[in-house]
């Protein structure tokens, strides 16, 4: 079993920390991990992506030419990237900002209002966390719980205090129906 | 009898391959007595540039490491880095530390590096056969410059003495000469001092020489040395150039 | 752990205690991991040098008093460091140097590249030497070949590069530090001052031919010796293939990708995966040439370890080529494509 993940979006939407800490937490749970972010220019407040590969073995290639899995946090992203997801794959996507559809029939859609579940929150910077609890749900290779230790262990000690509101975030990200 | 005068202990036993009349060979002797004098030469470490002083380590009887063109002060870095309690020094010219190294010598004195710098400037590359310097004065003939330097087209003789004493990094500079005996003793109480300033920790010393060069100046030795006095110390003035008494830094 | 970071953490623990650098992407994690970390080890150094050439030059004054030393830069600046490596072999002093390739030539860009292979593996600088070339192709990987590459460096005096490229540095995967072997090395050459003994000197001037040349002709025999001994290659599911793919570092990881594709379609290639590019695997390469017809040389650039299998192989294999230079990513399906193509062709 290999899946791969592109998560894609605007620098600042916390995309590279999305993949990272689903990479964290999936090497905890003993699987294979390779984390592949974009760098330079054009993380300087353009658009940045990163690929997560998780296996129950070596993992040959980290680059995802066809992902099972991507998710996108604005529209240009989901243009990029939209074709390359493999067939039966899904595509995750911030419906708070992206007005636009897959045209694809062969791929499932979740549209995940993260900007307004995070605005209820009282706290949009959570926006990625929110995204992170649907697509936990949703592919199912991962516990919660797993996740939520991974993040606790990335938050660290001296960001403690903000553990309360990403797990509500993933919570409600969690239990959204799609 | 007394022995009143011979060779420095850290000379080696090695005639100077020299031209007659050069700054070199005296300035290296200064350097050998200055050593010897202090008590160093167990811990001294020397650093030859690029020029006719490149091989240096032969005559020089204490542990030795060549440095690529113009590099001296970064490889001194590096040394005094690993090996805080050596005194290390190099040995540069006025292409090696002022054209070619330029950036690493700057930069060696801007952090403050304690180090020793031994300048030699003669005004005219000499190994290379008496090319342009970035030292050679305005209307100097050189075999770049026939019809002599020219400030419009070649620039201007460069201070750079002066401008490392600028940077808040350096605590000693001075220029001397050897060319006549006042002023080299002078310029031996200056490599002296320098590398007092070393042991004690200070900072960056340097003691820039004006030196003369009568093969690529085509001139007697004796005109060579009056030519120091008469006009290229009008253009570099001897001197102190800094020197901070301030205690050395502490961070 | 983000491979720049695991360069540098395998590098104090093999005992480097000086580093310079100069910043540059793809690889300024590494320098800011050793600005961060280098303090935390005994006696460590870190310096940010002013350009390349600086840090190069300092790394060899570190590497003559007795540091185990180390820079880092990419391809841009390794060229500026090619004086200072040329005169660290020249000088037969050990260093460590990582070249985290970027695309090419001129400034290029930043993304990954492996556009310096000849300069890497020729020796790069002036003059008739050569360096050990470690080219590693996973997170893991950086980790065990940065420590072999102190130990190669102090074996034989020489300056050692790590050749990788923007998505090795970048790229995060679980890795484990073993514990290095403790140093060992002939601290004869080491100037720490003369002190009771005789004066030392270490130079690259050697103005007579008759010297020089019997200086150069140690140092080719010492490459003889590092030749026959330091080759280093991994096979791929080569027992049944019909082609072979060559590929080294990132291309090689693609290459896995693609053979793995293409397996799963009944295809049968494999995999020659060089770890050192100099001295390159060329008896490797002659052994599985007995027995297979098809080679395809798969790199990140227009061809260049290319000639090293032709020079290998010579005209007793067909040998076929495809690269994507200038900091493209190929896939693996895009190369599983090639590898279709090349057996429908047999």
């Amino acid at each position: 079993m290999i899946k791969k993940t592109i998560f894609a979006g605007f620098g600042g939407q916390g995309v590279l920390m999305m993949g990272y800490i689903y990479a964290h937490a999936a090497m905890n749970e003993g699987f294979h991990v390779t984390y592949l972010p974009s760098y330079g220019v054009e993380v300087r407040g353009g658009t940045a992506n990163c690929t997560v590969a998780v296996s129950d073995e070596e993992i040959a290639s980290p680059i995802a030419s066809e992902p099972d899995h991507l998710v996108v946090m604005n529209k240009p992203s989901l243009f990029t990237f939209q074709n390359r997801v493999a067939p039966g794959g899904d595509i995750f996507l911030n419906s708070s900002i992206i007005d636009a559809r897959p045209t694809r029939k062969d791929v499932q859609i979740h549209a995940v209002p993260v900007g307004d579940l995070a605005e209820r929150l009282g706290n949009p910077q959570v926006l990625n966390i929110v995204m992170m609890g649907a697509f936990i749900r949703k592919t199912g290779l991962l516990p919660p719980e797993a996740f939520l230790k991974g993040l606790k262990h990335i938050l660290g000690e001296r960001k403690k205090a903000a553990m309360e509101i990403n797990r509500k975030a993933f919570a409600a990200g969690y239990e959204l129906q799609t | 009898m007394k022995n009143i005068f011979s060779r420095p202990k850290s000379l080696k036993k090695a005639a100077f391959h020299y031209c007659a009349g050069c700054g070199h060979s005296i300035t290296h002797r200064l350097i050998a007595e200055a050593i010897d004098e202090l008590g160093i030469q167990d811990r001294a470490i020397g650093i030859p540039p690029a020029g006719c002083a490149v091989i240096a380590y032969n005559y020089f009887d204490v542990d030795m490491l060549e440095a690529p063109h113009g590099r001296g002060c970064a490889v001194a870095t590096g040394m005094k880095r690993v090996l805080p309690d050596r005194i290390i020094f190099s040995y540069q010219g006025d292409g090696d530390l002022a054209a070619i190294g330029t950036a690493e010598t700057m930069h060696a004195a801007n952090r403050g590096e304690n180090i020793t710098v031994i300048f030699i400037n003669n005004a005219v590359y000499g190994m290379t056969g008496g090319q342009m310097a970035p030292t050679t004065l305005l209307g100097q003939v050189s075999t770049t410059t026939p019809p002599g330097r020219s400030a419009l087209l070649d620039g201007h003789p460069i201070h750079l003495s002066e401008i490392l004493g600028q940077l808040p990094g350096t605590r000693y500079i001075e220029r001397c000469a050897v060319n006549s005996p006042a002023n080299i003793t002078r310029a031996k109480r200056a490599i002296k001092k320098a590398f007092k300033c070393q042991m004690d920790g200070a900072g960056f010393s340097l003691v820039e020489i004006l030196s003369q060069c009568p093969t690529n100046w085509k001139m007697t030795p004796v005109n060579a040395c009056r030519w120091v006095t008469e006009t290229m110390a009008k253009e570099f003035p001897l001197g102190v150039i800094k020197d901070l008494k301030a205690q050395a830094p502490t961070s | 752990m983000q491979g720049n970071r695991v360069i540098g953490e395998a590098a104090i623990r093999a005992g480097c205690r000086f580093y310079a650098g100069y910043p540059i992407t793809p690889q300024n994690e590494l320098t800011e991991y050793m600005a961060d970390n280098m303090r935390r080890a005994k006696g460590g150094i870190f310096i940010q040098a002013e350009s390349e050439i600086a840090a190069i030059n300092m790394v060899l004054g570190a590497s003559a008093a007795g540091a185990r030393a180390m820079t880092s830069s990419s391809s841009p600046g390794i060229s500026l460091k090619q004086e200072g490596i040329s005169s660290l072999a020249a000088d037969e002093l050990p260093a460590v140097i990582v070249n985290i390739m970027r695309g090419g030539p001129g400034l290029g860009n930043i993304l990954p590249s492996q556009g310096d292979y000849f300069q890497a593996t020729r020796g790069g600088g002036h003059g008739d030497y050569r360096t050990i070339v470690l080219a590693p192709a996973s997170v893991q990987e950086l980790a065990d070949l940065t420590m072999d590459a102190f130990e190669l460096a102090d074996r034989y005096r020489n300056p050692v590069i790590i050749l990788a490229d923007g998505m090795m540095g970048q790229m995060m995967e679980p890795v484990e530090f073993h514990a290095p072997p403790p140093r060992r090395y002939p601290e004869c050459y080491v100037l720490k001052g003369m002190g009771q003994g005789k004066s030392k000197f270490i130079r690259a001037l050697i103005l007579d031919a008759i010297r020089m040349e019997e200086h150069n002709w140690k140092l080719y025999r010492k490459y003889q010796v590092i030749a026959q001994k330091e080759v280093r290659c991994e096979t791929f599911w080569t027992d049944d293939a019909e082609i072979l793919i060559v590929a080294y570092g990132t291309a090689a990881r693609i290459a896995k990708g693609a053979i793995k594709r293409s397996r799963e379609l009944g295809l049968p290639v494999g995999l020659i995966r060089p770890i050192t590019l100099w001295p390159f695997p060329t008896q490797v390469l002659q052994g599985f040439a007995a027995r297979v017809d098809d080679f395809l040389v798969f790199e990140m650039n227009t061809g260049q370890m290319l000639e090293d299998v032709q020079l290998a192989l010579g005209n007793t294999a067909r040998i076929q080529f495809y690269g994507r230079p200038g900091g493209v990513i190929p896939t693996p399906a895009e190369l599983a494509k090639v590898i279709a193509y090349q057996l429908r062709k047999k």
